[in-house]
């Protein structure tokens, strides 16, 4: 199984780490949880149903594009995920603040992997690992038991990446920074996540 | 243009809000009861160190009469810092004013000019009632899924009345909230509590039964509503009703405790038909349901019958007629207003089931007629009604008219409007402001206050 070099892992990884920052993908949610049950713990069990409902949501995405990428040249591929991924960068500035909220704060662990999947969906987060799994997909020739493992590499290396940053944050501002990190450090990550998007269709459309 | 930090009016707890600076205005909704001239939403400059301080610095007309505005709220709040459902950088920046009578409800926009908000939307009635199903807006409230209107009746102006959602941004009507309302019919305020996913609605009663006044056989019937209604906050679906009992009329102000991991708020029943007392009533939370106790009693006070309005002669007695109810930010000191005799009481409710009396002043009143240290003496009347809290506590507003039509049955000589201001000591006790006195523009009355910044009845937290 040839893999195209180690760019496509790092980038996963590298996305990982820029999903599990974005206070929206969970921190943020287990530090609320562990301060309204006074519990450490309560941090660190909402960790794993997150990283599960992320890498649900991720692994969906992974398939299709594989599996598309065994039937479609990979030109049209690249042309119309970055097109999907543009449009999808419109939705998220356009309607983005608009969802149904399903998920509150006396939730289970189900209610949280439910949430992090509705988030991860959402906000596009597959759709942007894309660039990062054409080169793996395009190294596994036919779609079937070659492929499989390489998605599930692909979605393991980047959920690891989020669940880390996400769990390093969590603590960070449950154990020492505290609420009031919420009014200074609280960048426009909607901002970011949006040219984020928009940046990896274009660039997409542009080399298809 | 989107904001990079999130607006400095957001707070993630109500411990944090406290210590927000001190507010500079007051916006208060301000309505002609004749229906002649615009209703106007009403700039109160609140800096003490301000020449221009209690007194109005700017008036917004609304484009069209008899609109009878009341509640309004703000588009966005803390709640935007929710983790379940962050929206950071939304800006707390217009004030969603329905049209109680009108069912018109205008979206003002106070960022450019604060003492001269204006007005950027529209929203008539027949666009309303299309879209949302409801009329008679009432409560607006920011929250996780946009800015929810309690609404007191259907498009015929009947029963159901119930809650919808506009987008806090657009300020579109997304439609009705409910998706099981269960037994509820009658509609009046909502809030809820966000460490429990939990939203309370309360109940008056229908336009049929409060535009032209209080009808006695309605109320001597215990007609009017008397129910407490929760719902699952999210799932949008009624959970359980709680019934003060048919004696306990005009069950209004929903007030949960600010600190989202406490499951307990406080409601008042506005006149009971036992006595013409009014109560407080603390709902809780116990072995998995909420229930509901009634805390403080406050009775009617004798009176001379010469003295009553019609509707109170045979009665011989002045109701305490509580109509408004606000909890501080430390969940610590509940104030009442009691309308008919003119207390505006203060209750330490560390305790919530133990409330203690820790401060009264007397304004106006039916009997009372209590004067200001500003009035000059001059006998006042109306009484205390709306009170809005300053997030550090410190400070207390009111205004003194309930509603155009009700006015009228209690004090039929007619209702001069004004606002004034109370002081709080830290540990509890009230004294009025000697400097705060705002007389109100003859033409109009005032209604609710909304403070600059936000208040202790327009933000709900996530974190405690």
């Amino acid at each position: 199984m040839a893999i195209g070099g180690a760019w496509p892992w790092l980038a996963l990884a590298g996305l990982g780490m820029f999903h599990g920052l974005n206070p929206a993908m969970g921190w943020l949610f287990a530090v609320a949880l562990g301060l309204h049950r006074g519990s450490r713990k309560a941090v660190l069990l909402a960790l794993p149903p997150m990283a599960l409902g992320h890498a649900v949501s991720i692994w969906l995405v992974a398939t299709s594009v594989m599996a598309l990428g065994a039937v479609i040249d990979a030109k049209p591929l690249h042309a119309a995920t970055g097109a999907i991924l543009v449009l999808w960068a419109a939705y998220h500035w356009l309607y983005g603040h608009r969802h149904r909220v399903r998920v509150g704060l006396t939730t289970g662990l189900a209610g949280l992997v439910l949430w992090s999947f509705l988030m991860a969906t959402a906000h596009g987060a597959g759709l942007m690992l894309v660039p990062a799994l054409m080169p793996l997909c395009a190294g596994s020739p036919v779609i079937g038991a070659g492929s499989l493992p390489v998605a599930l590499a692909a979605v393991g290396v980047h959920t690891l990446a989020t669940l880390a940053v996400t769990g390093l944050i969590a603590f960070v501002v449950y154990d020492w920074l505290g609420l009031a990190v919420l009014k200074r450090g609280w960048v426009n990550f909607d901002l970011l996540w949006t040219g984020a998007l928009a940046a990896t269709g274009l660039a997409l459309t542009l080399t298809a | 243009m989107p904001t990079w930090t999130p607006d400095p009016t957001f707070y993630p707890s109500p411990r944090m809000a406290m210590k927000a600076p001190a507010e500079r205005l007051a916006y208060v909704a301000s309505f002609d009861p004749t229906r002649q001239l615009p209703d106007a939403i009403a700039v109160v400059d609140v800096a003490p160190d301000s020449a221009t301080y209690a007194h109005v610095v700017g008036t917004v007309a609304m484009p069209n009469t008899g609109d009878e505005l009341h509640h309004f709220g703000w588009n966005a709040c803390s709640s935007c810092l929710c983790p379940n459902a962050p929206h950071p950088h939304a800006e707390r920046r217009y004030l969603v004013v329905p049209g109680l009578r009108s069912s018109r409800i205008h979206i003002l926009d106070t960022k450019a000019n604060p003492r001269e908000p204006s007005i950027v939307r529209v929203l008539e009635p027949g666009e309303v009632a299309e879209r949302s199903g409801y009329t008679r807006p009432h409560t607006i409230h920011c929250g996780p899924e946009g800015i929810y209107v309690a609404a007191l009746a259907n498009t015929r102006g009947e029963a159901p009345g119930g809650v919808f959602l506009m987008d806090h941004e657009t300020f579109d009507i997304r439609g009705r909230w409910e998706i099981d309302r269960g037994p509820q019919q009658l509609a009046y305020d909502v809030w809820w509590h966000l460490g429990h996913d939990t939203l309370v609605t309360s109940e008056w009663g229908l336009p049929a039964t409060f535009e032209n006044g209080l009808v006695p056989e309605v109320l001597l019937g215990g007609q009017y509503g008397h129910r407490l209604h929760f719902w699952d906050l999210h799932a949008r679906k009624h959970t359980q009703e709680i019934d003060l009992g048919a004696e306990n009329q005009l069950v209004f102000e929903l007030r949960p405790a600010h600190d989202p991991t406490r499951a307990y708020g406080f409601v008042n029943s506005v006149v009971s038909l036992k006595d013409l007392s009014a109560s407080i009533w603390t709902w809780y939370r116990e072995n998995g349901a909420w229930a509901a106790r009634k805390v403080i009693e406050i009775p009617a006070e004798p009176a001379d019958p010469a003295l009553l309005p019609p509707i109170l002669k045979g009665f011989k007695a002045v109701p305490p007629f509580v109509t408004d109810i606000d909890l501080s930010m430390d969940d610590r000191f509940l104030y009442v207003a009691c309308w008919g005799t003119g207390d505006l009481r203060q209750y330490d409710v560390s305790d919530p089931f133990a409330p203690k009396l820790a401060g009264t002043v007397r304004i106006g009143g039916v009997v009372s007629r209590a004067t200001h240290p500003k009035a000059a003496g001059a006998p006042l009347n109306g009484g205390p009604q709306m009170v809005e809290i300053s997030r550090d506590g410190r400070r207390v507003y009111f205004t003194n008219s309930l509603y155009g039509a009700i006015d009228a049955q209690l004090y039929p000589d007619g209702l001069d409007g004004w606002m004034v201001k109370l002081d709080a000591g830290r540990n509890g006790g009230i004294a009025f402001d000697p400097d705060f006195f705002v007389q109100w523009p003859k033409t109009h009355r005032p209604h609710q206050v909304r403070l600059e910044g936000g208040d202790c009845s327009s933000d709900s937290y996530c974190y405690p």
